[in-house]
């Protein structure tokens, strides 16, 4: 439990490690007038046409999805993995883990097939 | 459950690496449970400050001098011996540089973004082993935590890059997102790897399961599999540490500086800092998982074993991570940019089964009992 308070603590050493260092820069560091010049986007030295805050590639969505189905995949294989060991090869020897592989597997197997139908439907492929 | 792998019972190996420090153990025998919480937690945020902001300022040294040997320069000489005070001199001379912010940019997410990275890469440095008995936290699901918040860096490069209101920007932090996210996963699957070898997910217990000779460290152990499992793991970390070869999202031949392209002065150097506290934790992690973290080398020849033993741990930690880090700064230097569409392709249609394949073997041989019997 005292690891998770420690945890606690240390996330907020980062914020103000950094938060602390942001603001003592502002106050030491000099500061030029502000000109339309200086605070426009560093783009290419010309007018910047628009706003940044576009539409973008609809591929960057499929990816994230793709990517959520493993993540989710991966987090649950963390426990099952853990105790794969002592369910199968503890006591009982090397067969009593077949059962358990066969279902961890299977989980896998059907969201593999996910993936290979991202791959058929060339979801993967990037243009 | 540990200790079905070698000789040493669970008990011997608690009499042997003891899991708390002297300094920590006299705090709690002179002060109330609360006050020596509150002690030790501050003893341990100050070592980490102070650890943390000289790693990063070594690190960046290291990388200009290493990168200027592969291309036959000297790099920084000048400042201090051999140059050594160089990042201290930048350092200071962007902390004196004005950080101002563009005028169409999004005030709150704009100052939020650079403090995520840096606090993330805090949180991940708690739970690595720098010995049996210097490590902050020991979370039982440390390496669902750690993955958990070695993945909040992406948000500080979302956030970054959309904030600026820059097309450079918002450019370099999609291709970052989609990159992150993307090696996120077979990263995850060598981080698996090592839970079903080793039965456990705390880092501690991860290298105390190495315990025995070379050949008993998680790379060799898991014949082919660690191997294999050590490239994959070397590759998805070099993604998501976002250097060269895998360095898209900043490329500055196209993206002048991607996600940063907008911060000046500390905000810049946030990023930047938490990029090479990121390295080192990377190789710490490849230390850990690999290459049996704080445990001397042992080679089975009784003397040579002895002598290696006396060295600390944390020694023999720092010499491996060093080793890992200099690993990272060779590919870096050494291999070319890869394309947007060749790094996604290498990510989904090559380690991303592969990982999964070598899982799916890695299982089966165990639950076979032909691997750690």
């Amino acid at each position: 439990m005292s690891d998770y308070a420690l945890i606690c603590v240390f996330s907020l050493l980062g914020t103000f490690f950094a938060g602390g260092a942001i603001l003592l820069s502002r106050l030491i560091a000099p500061r030029s007038p502000d000109t339309p010049s200086k605070l426009a986007p560093y783009e290419c030295s010309m007018e910047s046409i628009g706003s940044a805050r576009i539409q973008f590639k609809v591929g960057y969505y499929l990816f994230a999805l793709i990517f959520m189905v493993f993540d989710v995949e991966a987090l649950f294989l963390f426990p099952c993995l853990a105790n794969f060991r002592d369910a199968g090869v503890g006591a009982a020897g090397g067969l009593s883990a077949l059962p358990v592989l066969a279902a961890v597997g299977g989980f896998v197997a059907i969201l593999t097939v996910g993936l290979v139908y991202a791959w058929r439907k060339k979801v993967l492929e990037w243009e | 459950m540990i200790a079905s792998l070698h000789s040493l019972t669970a008990a011997e190996l608690a009499a042997r690496y003891p899991a708390t420090h002297p300094v920590g153990d006299w705090v709690r025998a002179h002060l109330a449970p609360a006050g020596a919480f509150t002690v030790n937690a501050l003893i341990a945020l100050a070592l980490t400050t102070v650890f943390v902001s000289l790693t990063a300022l070594f690190l960046v040294w290291m990388e200009r001098k290493v990168c200027a040997r592969f291309q036959l320069r000297l790099g920084p000489n000048r400042v201090g011996p051999f140059g050594l005070l160089q990042t201290l001199a930048d350092g200071l001379k962007l902390f004196l540089k004005e950080s101002f912010m563009p005028r169409e940019a999004d005030f709150f997410v704009y100052h939020l973004a650079p403090l995520i990275p840096i606090t993330s890469s805090f949180m991940v440095f708690c739970v690595l082993p720098f010995d049996h008995n210097i490590q902050i936290a020991d979370p039982q699901g440390g390496l669902v935590y750690l993955a958990a918040f070695l993945g909040m860096g992406v948000f500080g490069v979302l956030l970054a890059g959309w904030a600026s209101n820059n097309k450079y920007s918002l450019l370099g932090a999609l291709r970052s997102g989609a990159q992150m996210i993307a090696y996120e996963i077979s990263y995850v699957l060598c981080l698996l790897l090592i839970v079903l070898a080793s039965g456990s997910a705390s880092t501690r217990d991860i290298v105390l399961a190495q315990q025995g000779t070379v050949l008993d460290w998680w790379l060799f152990k898991l014949p082919g599999c660690g191997a294999l499992g050590f490239i994959i793991f070397i590759i998805s970390s070099t993604a998501e540490l976002h250097r060269a070869p895998f360095d898209i999202a900043e490329a500055e031949s196209e993206l002048t500086g991607g996600f940063h392209t907008e911060y000046s002065g500390m905000g810049f150097s946030m990023f930047f800092l938490s990029e090479y506290a990121n390295l080192f934790v990377a190789s710490g992690l490849g230390a850990t998982l690999f290459l049996g973290g704080f445990l001397a080398p042992q080679f089975g020849f009784g003397p040579l074993d002895r002598a290696l033993e006396l060295v600390p741990g944390c020694v023999w930690f720092m010499l491996k991570v060093y080793g890992l880090v200099y690993l990272y700064m060779w590919l870096r230097w050494t291999f070319p940019r890869l394309r947007v569409d060749q790094l996604m392709s290498l990510e989904w249609k090559f380690l991303l089964p592969v990982a999964l394949g070598n899982l799916a073997v890695a299982a089966v041989l165990v639950a076979l009992g032909w691997l750690l019997p």
